[in-house]
């Protein structure tokens, strides 16, 4: 054995594609079978319904929303008044983090801690052994085939944590004096300040806490962020440089900067103190009028089907589809959206393709669903275009009713509900909506179906796609 | 799986070669490719003081800015982008200057299969709005911001479009526009490893057949007041005020933090087959790519460098170079390692302990330097602009120096090409780049030879 080799040389070695072998010096690099298929093992969303895909899963099923008045902050100086919350109460981020662990804490934003408790949920949920369930036990994935991709969002710094330090640099005229700041205000930020915020550490924590030492990447490409994470971990899979990712995405815009952006972007339902925060998000609906946001996420474990076989795990569903594309936008922020676009038509047929399977075998899809007028609209164009005729007949399902939208971490938890879906052949209720002709996306009761093939759907401000295609696993 | 259809060609069994056919660099040492790695050759330094904003009483008062840049020159219409923020504006001229360097001017693509993967930083806080906004509202009695005079404030003080167009994801819309691409779109945020993990995913989609070309790269500036603050913070910043273009002395004994720089260094990649089929230069073909985490600590790296030595080692088993062995030549098989090279005392000994652990009796035959040292730290950027600089490295036969390099460190016993750069046949390089936070990530990229 030459020194090539990889870091944990001989061990799985079977099962290790694209490593050196060891055998000769050219055409070390062994190309993994392309065909590697790959599988959801376990799903961690964290939302305002709770931590875990149950608590997540009976609130669709029930038609409960957790979309309320915002408590955590004073919105009363913004147009919308509500949002899908994760309180301080519902998310007591000290029961999801390794005792050893806790002590950093205190350089963790609301966004990374809702990433560690995903990636704790799913690890549960996989069943799998990491050196965050048990430090002294053999790992489940072998540290350096274990890959961690979390998408995130540009997170905002908390204005009261840099108000304490900036108030102090005020001039006389209640200008900020930055020479004052530069020689003395700075110096009340805590010295790790920085690296509470970058988007980065979502996924630099999780690896940490469950020693993930494969590729890890931070997805930025606001709500496509999630379904843009699980297509990478796909391609670092079947590349075979690792055998399971950790994959998904978080985001919390529930803080004054975040939420005013938000504002900035248009996108938000004006609502008044008299409505009735339940019924405010109606994807589809030709009374929608604009979304609510909602703290939250999902962490997946994608396994290559090899590696969760051996290792004895029931797969959720397998994931055959892949594909992202990028919208024309009239303007560059993608404020304006191009109602006749046609590529996000274009990811769906290849995420179809990709799959190998055609338009009339997808039974569910679980659009982004926003309930933001035009993007709801670029949705619905795509579906007539790839659908024709079945579109109508195809259920949708939404979850910005329930949960408000996550953001980076939006699609990620529309594929931890297509795979609960998908294994309990059972289709979530629908809230709020009414008058829909052209599309199965009404109010209605939670009710089984013949589910086979899934589709997620995500489009991004900025104009990226992706379109996920889940099938359901037969052992 | 099946084979897809039409043009998708993701699940052929056969892998695509990819080549580098165009570059171009926004850089503190200029804008344009030639006339950049000409002051790179000759150890010039970018570093001036910060005249953005007033740094006169910060403990770091310099950096490496970009100067006398108009993206308006590169683009269409500046109307399209007269929105866009800095970084978008320093990517937008560095992939015009890629996109012409590879004939694509007037060239007709197929837009579904030309994508886009960036590493992008965050935008440019705009302090000044931020701040009046904080100032309105912060509540002495509660010793704390009221949040309904924030949102008050905010909605005056604060520019819709600039708040929206930081978003990282911004860039490569600014991309996609100009230069009408509607494949795959991705952007990355891994820190300083951000544009190498970028350009190496980019490599292994084309590799596989997702599209046949793509826009790939990084752009960043952390030169703000924000910025600037969170760095000084952490304390990873040079502070040598006094004589500040020799503040960026990496694998110096005398180093003592990095200098920020900004810019963007974007390539055109491709298949080769595309390239083939219009005619296209490869300039240089990318063999090589490993990425790593070292899940140890969010501020230290692995003293034993395990996740650089270990995206190190994934890069060269994936170009099939053995790093004990030797040529025909009688010298190592990778002939320039372009090192993260930021200059913190931390980064410069992990790295060199990285790539001993890697080469082994042959490291110190392998020329090892950081341009870090003549344009700072483009921290999402920097592995993007030192990629080109590996490029054009090959393509002259002259490996550009580490400047500042007259105090060595005795515990860093490698060839750092100290101060002037050398001239030499250049076939292979390493380029390397580690994020705070832990993720690494390196590249091979060698000579094109059909």
């Amino acid at each position: 054995m030459g020194p090539v080799r990889s870091g944990n040389a001989g061990h799985r070695s079977d099962r290790i594609h694209g490593q050196p072998t060891g055998a000769g010096d050219a055409d070390r690099y062994t190309p993994p079978p392309m065909s590697r298929r790959i599988v959801v093992t376990g799903v961690g969303p964290v939302t305002a319904c709770g931590v875990g895909i149950d608590a997540l899963w009976s609130a669709l099923c029930e038609g409960r929303t957790a979309i309320d008045r915002i408590r955590g902050f004073d919105a009363s100086g913004y147009a919308c008044g509500i949002a899908g919350e994760i309180t301080d109460e519902a998310l007591d981020i000290r029961q999801h983090v390794p005792k050893s662990y806790r002590k950093n804490l205190k350089v963790m934003c609301r966004d990374i801690e809702l990433a560690v408790a995903g990636a704790a949920a799913a690890i549960t949920d996989a069943g799998l052994v990491t050196r965050g369930t048990d430090p002294d036990a053999t790992p489940t994935i072998a540290p350096d085939r274990f890959g961690c991709h979390i998408g995130a969002g540009l997170i905002a710094a908390d204005p009261h944590e840099l108000g304490q330090a900036l108030i102090s640099s005020a001039a006389a005229d209640g200008t900020l004096d930055l020479h004052h700041w530069g020689a003395q205000g700075m110096q009340n930020l805590t010295p790790l300040w920085l690296l509470k915020y970058l988007p980065n550490m979502l996924a630099c924590h999780v690896t940490i806490i469950h020693d993930c030492r494969g590729p890890s990447n931070t997805i930025t490409c606001c709500e496509a962020s999630g379904a843009l994470s699980i297509g990478e971990s796909m391609r670092v899979i079947r590349r075979g440089a690792a055998d399971a990712c950790l994959s998904g995405g978080a985001e919390d815009k529930l803080n004054p900067m975040a939420f005013m952006r938000l504002h900035f972007a248009d996108r938000l339902a004006a609502t008044a103190p008299e409505d009735d925060p339940a019924s405010i998000v109606r994807p589809f609906s030709p009374d929608a009028r604009g979304t609510v946001a909602g703290a939250g996420g999902a962490i997946l474990v994608l396994e290559a089907l090899d590696a969760a076989l051996g290792r004895g795990a029931r797969p959720a569903a397998e994931i055959v589809g892949f594909a992202a594309t990028q919208n024309v936008c009239p303007d560059t922020v993608g404020l304006r959206i191009p109602a006749e676009g046609e590529t996000l038509s274009a990811a769906i047929r290849l995420a179809l393709s990709r799959g190998g399977i055609t338009a009339d075998e997808v039974d569910a899809i679980v659009p982004f669903g926003s309930s933001i007028p035009a993007v709801d609209a670029l949705e619905r164009h795509a579906l007539r275009t790839v659908f024709g005729a079945r579109t109508p007949t195809i259920p949708l399902v939404t979850i910005v009713p329930t949960i408000g939208n996550t953001h980076a971490g939006s699609a990620a938890v529309s594929v931890a509900v297509a795979a609960r879906m998908l294994r309990e052949r059972m289709l979530p209720a629908r809230l709020n909506t009414a008058g829909i002709t052209d599309l199965d996306a009404n109010a209605t009761a939670a009710r089984t179906a013949s589910l086979e093939h899934v589709l997620v759907l995500s489009t991004s401000q900025g104009g990226q796609n992706a379109a996920v295609l889940l099938r359901r696993f037969d052992a | 799986m099946n084979p897809g259809t039409g043009k998708d060609r993701l699940n052929a069994m056969s892998r695509n070669r990819v080549v580098i056919t165009g570059m171009g660099w926004v850089t503190p040492l200029g804008h344009d490719l030639d006339g950049v790695w000409r002051r790179l050759c000759a150890g010039e330094s970018g570093v001036r003081p910060i005249d953005r904003f007033d740094a006169s009483t910060f403990s770091t008062t310099f950096a490496a800015q970009v100067r006398e840049y108009d993206f308006r020159r590169f683009v269409r219409d500046p109307v399209t982008h007269a929105n866009a923020g800095a970084n978008s504006r320093f990517a937008l001229g560095a992939a015009r200057q890629a996109w012409t360097q590879a004939g694509l001017d007037g060239a007709s693509l197929d837009p579904s299969r030309a994508g886009i993967y960036l590493g992008a930083g965050e935008g440019v806080l705009d302090f000044g709005g931020f701040a009046r906004t904080q100032l309105a509202s912060w509540d002495p009695a509660r010793s704390m911001i009221d949040t309904r005079r924030w949102a008050e404030a905010a909605a005056t003080c604060l520019d819709p479009m600039t708040e929206l167009e930081q978003e990282p994801n911004m860039p490569a819309a600014h991309l996609a526009r100009e230069f009408d691409l509607r494949g795959p779109v991705f952007n990355c945020l891994t820190a300083c490893a951000a544009s190498t993990q970028a350009i190496g995913e980019a490599f292994t989609m084309l590799r596989d057949g997702e599209a046949d070309l793509m826009l790939s790269g990084g752009t960043h500036t952390m030169i703000h007041v924000l910025g600037l603050t969170g760095f000084i913070r952490l304390t990873a910043l040079s502070r040598r005020n006094d004589e500040m273009q020799r503040a960026s002395r990496p694998f110096s004994r005398s180093r003592d933090g990095f200098v920020m720089g900004e810019g963007s260094g974007i390539v055109v990649l491709e298949t080769l087959d595309h390239a083939r089929a219009r005619g296209a230069t490869p300039y240089a073909e990318i063999t090589g790519y490993g990425s790593s985490a070292d899940a140890f600590r969010i501020t230290d790296m692995h003293p034993e460098g395990r996740g650089p030595a270990e995206a190190i080692r994934q890069a060269l088993a994936m170009a099939g170079i053995d790093p004990a062995r030797r040529g025909a030549d009688g010298r190592p098989l990778v002939h320039y390692i372009s090192a993260h090279g930021t200059g913190t005392s931390e980064n410069d000994s992990i790295e060199t302990l990285a790539i001993r652990t890697v080469f082994g009796e042959n490291a110190p035959s392998v020329p090892v330097s950081s341009i870090k040292s003549m344009m700072g730290h483009l921290i999402a950027a920097a592995g993007s602009v030192e990629l080109i600089a590996c490029v054009m490295a090959i393509r002259h036969g002259v490996v550009p120096p580490t400047i500042n390099l007259d105090d060595p460190d005795p515990d860093l016993p490698l060839d750092y090409v100290p101060n002037v750069a050398r001239s030499c046949a250049v076939d292979v390089c390493l380029s390397n780049s580690f994020g705070f936070g832990g993720q690494n990530d390196a590249l091979v990229v060698r000579r094109f030879i059909a």
